[in-house]
């Protein structure tokens, strides 16, 4: 862990350690292994100091320090774990939980949901203690079908305010008030659909503390089993943006963005975030069809239903010719189904006849 | 796109055309917002006064269908104000004598006339473009579905070769591609003119490595486009197969292509609902779906990155590849004893130069780009570094044309269509997600403010839209962001099935439908 080049280094918690120039005390702990607590920290964003969880000692300082806006500086001497520094952080948590009505939250509310819950545990803070004035106020009446807005349990990290205008660049979410009366809101304090809110989701998915919830994961809540995650890419648009697809026994319960997504870092839009549920939709067929005598559709076997389609391929190849078939593969389906239908027309006829949709 | 998506956070100047991306592709457009944030200027041409436009430092609301001429006289501006890039002309380049002798004649003030953009404009937009360390061009549709969708995209190679932005870190030319897997569907080799990996049915030495692996002599010439083909229906071509594509909503003329596939013998439809298309096959197979299936798909940055099954599908749905195989098994064609997505996926490996370096358990964490020719290759970010494929990049000597159909006293008003935001394509997936209705409701035809007043109709109420081929009914919306004259829909809805209307003619070359210019009348029903 040790530097042993000729690069500036600071003094960790008695360890010297290399740092590159411009890195916070943060970055530079969290890589060498600290573990710092933060609550208003997402590393995609500008660094706020807003929650001072992430204090630390540094020699010569009157005052503990927010290493995540501290700079790193030749021959700093830095304590992540002092106890002056573990008594300050409990305390801070027990001012900023004193706000929350739920400590509880549950895990499909977003990917960032258990933070606040988790530091409540590991620091035992204790709810009442600071228990009074409350800032923030609840939201049930925005009807909208994605975004949870519960501000009771909001901690005014911001979180959601930055990542909106830093990362998705709208700058639909904005504060109003001060101390107490500071309220997460958007433009005129409307609903979201009025604003500019594009619902990518990302204010819920960065939220440590369940304030901003995902409604569409959530109304799985119910469905029994241990909560899966399976990686996998967004099925719309061509940027590929990574995904964690939620799952509980045999049901899709949402979808969470892949914040190491190599196209996406972390980011979604609406489609990505929450239009999942087409899968399971009642109208998915789940048996082949074939047409009858009646000129209608109806339900087949798997090898009645290929042998009707292999036979008709062969009977138009016999009657017109191999030149009578065409294939359209989709640019919709992966790689695999491309693949094996443009086979199917080289290998199956030796013609040329196969394209994809990509020309409407 | 020629370079990756994370180098759309590095240009010092944009060039957005003929792309609504922060509808159609939000998450790439949320790095071009913090490009500008971060000091980057951006040129936006668009018909339509989209978010890009607000965005933007000079806005181009060029007419629709007029982009060869806006950006031949940019390049006229570029070339006069001294701006060429000799270096990279004289050292990447052929052609370059003849282009620009070629655009002397085509000024600003002439390209006023066609574009209604002022010429200030258009030379502010080229000098901008032209003085930029590393500018980056984007774009989508609004390019490529026009009769001269081809000669759109060589007018742009034309600009960033004359200022050498290719082949560099936060440059290029970069389309944005439409579906999930569109990139990959070409890649795997669907399409009448290349073989996997674009290796081209016309090259002997190719149709030799095909014919020894498919184990059959291949034909020496191109198959036809869909577009041909549909055309063909019951008139040479009698049996189709088609995955995963609403064909009849997705294609122009609709009415048309209803008949056609209705022509056939045999149709045969693999797909995961029962959508309009499927409605009229012969026999449809239920595919497993996104979420169900392992696969493969290549995003618009050419990365290739691996899809997971996370949940069992319905009833007794298959995946695409095996249905496709088992028809071909039956059929007695050899080849297709493929056990898993992952035997399908290293065939193509082994047989696409593009994917020589890739295999299914390599590709596991997304981290290449192709080209990645052997297994020691890191991928390919950016192409063009240092040389060009074929050699040097070539100009290419484009005029103007006018739209297939240009607007007239019978249909006065043009018509472009589009995505918006919360719905993909035909919806039959974003339709079927609970919510997205709360977003968009229904499809509504966007006119400007003033033009509705003139026309007799009311914000909210019904229009009648007519074009050469139908006619249709939809709601209206007054909005400005559509210029006057100029109307706006999009495709998504069955219930407003604008492709009634749409299909005045195709790109001679890739047989593009042009979708984004329709003359229209718009009336009080």
């Amino acid at each position: 862990m040790s530097t042993n080049g000729t690069g500036p280094s600071i003094v960790l918690d008695g360890e010297k350690v290399a740092y590159t120039p411009g890195e916070t005390v943060y970055e530079a702990a969290t890589r060498h292994g600290k573990d710092i607590p933060t609550l208003c920290y997402d590393p995609r964003l500008e660094p706020f100091g807003g929650c001072r969880l992430c204090v630390v000692e540094v020699e010569g300082a009157r005052a503990p320090v927010a290493s995540c806006t501290a700079q790193c500086q030749a021959g700093m001497e830095v304590r992540t774990r002092s106890a002056r520094v573990e008594v300050h952080r409990r305390t801070l948590m027990e001012m900023l939980v004193s706000e929350n009505r739920e400590v509880e939250v549950d895990e499909l509310t977003s990917l960032a949901s258990q933070e606040m819950t988790e530091l409540v545990d590991r620091y035992e803070a204790r709810t009442g203690r600071f228990q009074g004035r409350q800032s923030g106020a609840s939201r049930p009446d925005d009807p909208n079908p994605f975004i949870m807005r519960d501000y009771d349990n909001c901690i005014s990290c911001y979180r959601c305010v930055r990542v909106c205008a830093e990362q998705e660049g709208d700058y639909a979410i904005s504060v109003k008030g001060r101390g107490f009366d500071t309220q997460i809101t958007v433009e005129f304090d409307g609903h979201l659909k009025d604003s500019a809110c594009t619902f990518c989701g990302q204010c819920v998915q960065t939220c440590p503390t369940g304030a901003l919830g995902d409604l569409k994961a959530l109304a799985y809540r119910d469905v029994a089993g241990e909560t899966k995650k399976t990686r996998t890419v967004c099925p719309y648009c061509g940027v590929g943006c990574a995904v964690d697809l939620l799952t509980r026994g045999n049901t899709l319960i949402g979808v969470q963005p892949a914040m190491d997504g190599p196209a996406n870092k972390g980011a979604l839009c609406v489609k990505g975030q929450f239009a999942f549920d087409f899968v399971q939709h009642p109208d998915r067929l789940a048996h082949p069809l074939v047409r009858g005598e009646d000129g209608e559709l109806h339900q087949a076997g798997w090898d009645e239903a290929l042998d009707r389609a292999a036979e008709g391929f062969l009977r138009v190849r016999e009657r017109y010719g191999r030149h009578a078939v065409y294939g359209v593969a989709s640019g919709r389906a992966p790689h695999e189904a491309a693949y094996t239908m443009q086979k199917f027309i080289r290998g199956g006829f030796g013609t040329n006849h196969i394209d994809n949709c990509s020309r409407a | 796109m020629s370079n990756p998506l994370e180098d759309m956070e590095k240009p010092d100047v944009i060039f957005c055309i003929g792309t609504n991306m922060t509808e159609c592709h939000p998450v790439a457009a949320t790095r071009l917002k913090r490009a500008i944030a971060n000091g980057a200027k951006l040129i936006t041409a668009d018909p339509r006064r989209i978010a890009l436009a607000e965005l933007a430092d000079v806005y181009l609301p060029l007419r629709v269908g007029s982009d060869v001429s806006l950006l031949l006289a940019m390049a006229h501006v570029i070339h006069r104000e001294g701006l060429t890039n000799q270096g990279f002309v004289e050292g990447r380049t052929t052609e370059a004598e003849a282009f620009l002798e070629h655009i002397e004649k085509f000024t600003p003030e002439w390209a006023e006339t066609i574009t209604e953009v002022p010429a200030a404009d258009i030379e502010r937009a080229a000098i901008l473009y032209g003085k930029a360390e590393r500018g980056a061009i984007y774009y989508t549709l609004g390019i490529t579905e026009h009769i001269c969708g081809v000669d759109n995209v060589q007018s742009l190679c034309n600009l960033a070769l004359m200022t050498g932005n290719i082949g560099r870190e936060g440059t290029g030319v970069n389309p944005m591609r439409g579906q999930n897997n569109i990139q990959g569907a070409g890649d795997a080799g669907a399409l009448p003119n290349n073989y996997p990996g674009f290796q081209s049915v016309l090259d002997p030495a190719y149709q030799k490595k095909f014919e020894t692996v498919y184990g059959r002599k291949v034909d020496l010439e191109l198959g036809p486009t869909k577009v041909r083909a549909l055309e063909a229906c019951g008139d040479g071509i009698h049996a189709m197969i088609i995955n995963g594509e609403n064909t009849v909503v997705t294609d122009p003329e609709r009415h048309h292509c209803e008949e056609a596939l209705k022509s056939l013998d045999q149709l045969v439809v693999i797909d995961l609902f029962l959508t309009e298309t499927a409605e009229l096959a012969d026999v449809v197979f239920p595919a497993t779906a996104w979420g169900e299936t392992d696969g493969v798909q290549t995003n618009t940055e050419r990365r290739v990155q691996r899809l997971r099954k996370a949940v069992e599908p319905p009833g007794e749905a298959m995946p695409d590849w095996w249905i496709v195989s088992q028809i071909a098994r039956r059929m007695g064609t050899p080849g297709f004893d493929f056990e898993s997505a992952k035997d399908v996926f290293n065939e193509l490996c082994e047989l696409s130069p593009l994917y020589a370096g890739l295999d299914w358990d390599r590709i596991d964490r997304g981290e290449y780009h192709w080209p990645v020719p052997h297994k020691d290759h890191p991928g390919t970010p950016i192409l063009h570094q240092g040389t060009f494929e074929n050699g040097r990049g070539i100009f290419k000597l484009i005029r103007y044309r006018d739209p297939a159909e240009v607007i007239s006293d019978e249909f006065p008003v043009w018509l472009t269509t589009g995505r918006r935001l919360p719905n993909y394509h035909t919806r039959t997936q974003t339709g079927r997600a609970a919510g997205i209705d709360y977003l968009a409701p229904g499809e509504r035809l966007e006119i400007h403010p003033e033009d509705v007043v003139d026309w007799g109709l009311e914000d909210g109420g019904w229009a009648k839209m007519t074009s050469s081929r139908g006619c249709m009914m939809v709601r209206v919306e007054a909005n400005a962001r559509s210029p006057r004259g100029t109307v706006f829909t999009s495709f998504s809805f069955n219930d407003a099935p604008v492709n009634v209307l749409t299909g005045g003619g195709y790109d001679p070359v890739t047989d593009t439908a042009e979708l984004k210019v329709c003359p229209v009348r718009v009336e009080r029903p």
